[in-house]
């Protein structure tokens, strides 16, 4: 055991040095003002951005349950495919997110923008163009796009990870294929759409970037914010850490509640 | 126990990827009856059950239940539950959820539900669990709630895909027994599958011996014990001396260079026959002990090893051609000259080539290539 102490110690010190240190300096900016001394005007003065922090919340939310709508059914299908199937379809979720995030939305804007692709096909064929780019649609679409492989890998890897001889108990005592779903395949996925859940909120809620390209100047989110503290005309570091500190807590809240719903799911969803 | 057929299988033939797993397969199961599905690993068993079950579908051959042709029924709707080799317990519901769940399908009320799962925990001695996590429980509780989420639905037939392999020994005995008795409680179908010939001899009403996706054998556990069919048999149901032999007439059989009596008749003259002696029916006999003189044609034999066992002693024992295996509540010094004393009535003789099987042909391939070899 005095053996493994040690060895522990390098992580514990990257730990420190990596994670402790920096929540500090960040909760230490976030209660202070310019000067260093002590104030909670970084937080009451925060009501200034309560739109942009609906904002992006809303959007993260919306962003999170079509993934979590699109994802499920796509990760079932998926997990019905033959082994080379399975394969196939997981390189082809995969690859894009081996190509650089700024390239892909980027590609997005091309797309979306009013004399882009969607709009040029549109006319095309003699529809009416849209006017989607700089809208919150725009931004919600460019972060579906970006997140749903987080929501879909936790589900497939839950679904073909399935004992089957529990899908075989569900026929055997009586459960035709639906049944099956509904009362075996659909509660045993639970814990994994939870997971897929966290996985796309946490970054759907802290994002800028694609706020930035897709949203044009008028859909700030907090990100955005936060990147304009520290960096944009706005600079006020202290202000900065104190939203970090609150998008913090918002998402501990979150993930809290669903790892609550997790819990509270064992052994008891049928019960009534 | 009623005597009317439940399940009939017909030709059962069944492959995976080319591989036959079951060759023309026809077995008959009593209504009530306690069955074993006996055998090594892939001789078919599994595959047999889980086409009974509706698992699997046969690639031919015909499945009767109660006289109905029901290859293309869905499981779900036959009236036959499993016991998973793994219990395959619903993680996400408790104790007595999992019982419920048959019960709830079918839409009984919720007073009913309640009223049998208790009913059925009591049964198998879980009484006051039905709030408990399954994944709270041991393996043998855990194998106790399986059975009981099965028998619950009230069955014709249960079948259990070696439902005690995860146990251990002690756990695996008391099992055996509640098994036995819950089976003559219930008046239910049991078919078991498994690859413990103790476990077979143990319980079941018939046991039937598969080997290489075909049966070998089939008949009560003292049928196959005393009477085993051919050398697979004899080798896979308790321990054996199996030796070859002629049969130069009814009740006379010779092998090892000497012709002893025995009760069989029926074979040709000097048909080739394999003999079996099991090693509890060879009794040491020291030199120059009185009995001896009594016997003009004993075996003579060395000690050439002595394992303490238990409840006895197993012996090898050296005689020229042949090593036999003697099981005796004495132990015998190691080379020590022994004559084996064998009752006519335990010198039992097997047709050899009663069936063509697979595993004769790997037994012999095994055990005499060149032979085989020539052969072909």
């Amino acid at each position: 055991m005095r053996g493994n102490k040690i060895a522990s110690v390098p992580y514990a010190l990257w730990l420190a040095l990596f994670t402790v240190v920096p929540l500090v300096i960040v909760l230490f900016y976030a209660f202070s003002d310019d000067a260093g001394a002590f104030t909670m005007d970084n937080f009451s003065y925060m009501g200034l951005y309560a739109v942009v922090f609906f904002r992006s919340f809303r959007l993260a939310v919306l962003c999170t349950v079509a993934c979590l709508i699109l994802g499920y059914p796509m990760a079932y299908a998926m997990s019905r495919l033959s082994k080379t199937g399975q394969t196939v379809a997981l390189i082809l979720i995969m690859l894009p997110m081996w190509m650089n995030f700024l390239l892909r939305t980027y590609a997005w804007l091309t797309i979306l923008e009013n004399n882009g692709l969607l709009n040029h096909f549109l006319s095309f064929l003699n529809l009416p163009e849209v006017n989607i780019i700089n809208t919150p649609a725009a931004v919600g679409l460019g972060m579906v796009y970006n997140y749903l492989p987080f929501m879909i890998l936790p589900i497939f890897t839950s679904l073909t990870g399935m004992d089957e001889s529990l899908i075989e108990a569900a026929r055997d005592l009586g459960c035709n294929e639906r049944q099956v779903f509904r009362k075996v395949v659909f509660p045993l996925t639970i814990p994994s759409m939870l997971s897929g859940l966290i996985f796309v909120f946490i970054p759907a809620v802290s994002t800028f970037v694609i706020s930035k390209i897709l949203g044009g100047g008028a859909n700030m989110l907090v990100g955005d914010l936060i990147e304009m503290q520290f960096l944009g005309g706005a600079y006020n570091a202290n202000m900065g850490a104190a939203i970090s500190v609150v998008m913090m807590v918002v998402i501990m809240i979150f993930t809290a509640i669903t790892n609550r719903l997790d819990s509270g799911e064992e052994g008891g969803v049928l019960m009534s | 126990m009623s005597k009317n057929e439940l399940i009939r299988l017909d030709g059962i033939t069944k492959s995976f990827n080319g591989n036959v797993v079951l060759k023309s397969l026809n077995l008959s199961v009593m209504d009530g009856e306690f069955v074993t599905l006996l055998g090594p690993s892939g001789c078919g068993k599994t595959t047999t059950l889980r086409i009974i079950g509706g698992f699997e579908m046969p690639d031919s051959g015909d499945l009767y239940f109660g006289g109905e042709r029901i290859n293309a029924l869905s499981p779900d709707k036959r009236n036959i539950n499993t016991v998973f080799q793994k219990y395959a317990l619903f993680p996400h519901l408790n104790v007595g959820e999992n019982v419920a769940f048959g019960l709830r399908l079918k839409g009984v009320s919720d007073r009913d539900v309640e009223k049998r799962v208790s009913e059925m925990l009591e049964l198998v001695d879980l009484s006051g669990f039905e709030r408990r996590s399954v994944t709270s429980l041991s393996g043998g509780q855990q194998q106790r709630v399986a059975i009981a989420r099965a028998i619950v639905n009230e069955p014709k037939v249960l079948l259990l895909d070696e439902p005690l392999g995860a146990l251990d020994l002690k756990l695996r005995k008391e099992m055996q027994v509640e098994l036995k008795k819950l089976h003559e409680r219930l008046k239910m179908t049991f078919i078991y599958v498994t690859h413990d010939q103790e476990e077979a001899l143990t319980m079941s009403d018939t046991i039937v011996v598969m080997n290489g996706g075909q049966i070998l054998q089939q008949g009560s556990p003292i049928d196959i014990y005393n009477e085993p069919a051919n050398r697979f048999v004899a080798d896979f149901v308790g321990e054996s001396n199996i030796i070859p032999g002629r049969m130069p007439e009814d009740c006379r059989v010779e092998f090892l260079g000497t012709v002893y009596d025995c009760v069989d008749r029926g074979f040709e003259k000097n048909e080739q026959i394999d003999v079996v002696i099991r090693p509890e029916d060879i009794v040491l006999l020291e030199e120059g002990e009185n009995s001896i003189q009594a016997h003009d044609r004993l075996l003579k034999g060395t000690v050439k090893t002595c394992l303490f066992k238990g409840v006895h002693y197993e012996m090898i024992i050296e005689t020229g051609d042949f090593d036999f295996i003697a099981h005796s509540t004495v132990a015998e010094k190691i080379g020590m000259q022994m004559y084996l004393d064998i009752d006519p009535d335990n010198i039992h003789i097997m047709k050899k080539s009663s069936l063509e099987t697979m595993t004769e042909m790997e037994y012999r391939l095994e055990h005499d290539p060149d032979a085989v070899m020539e052969e072909e």
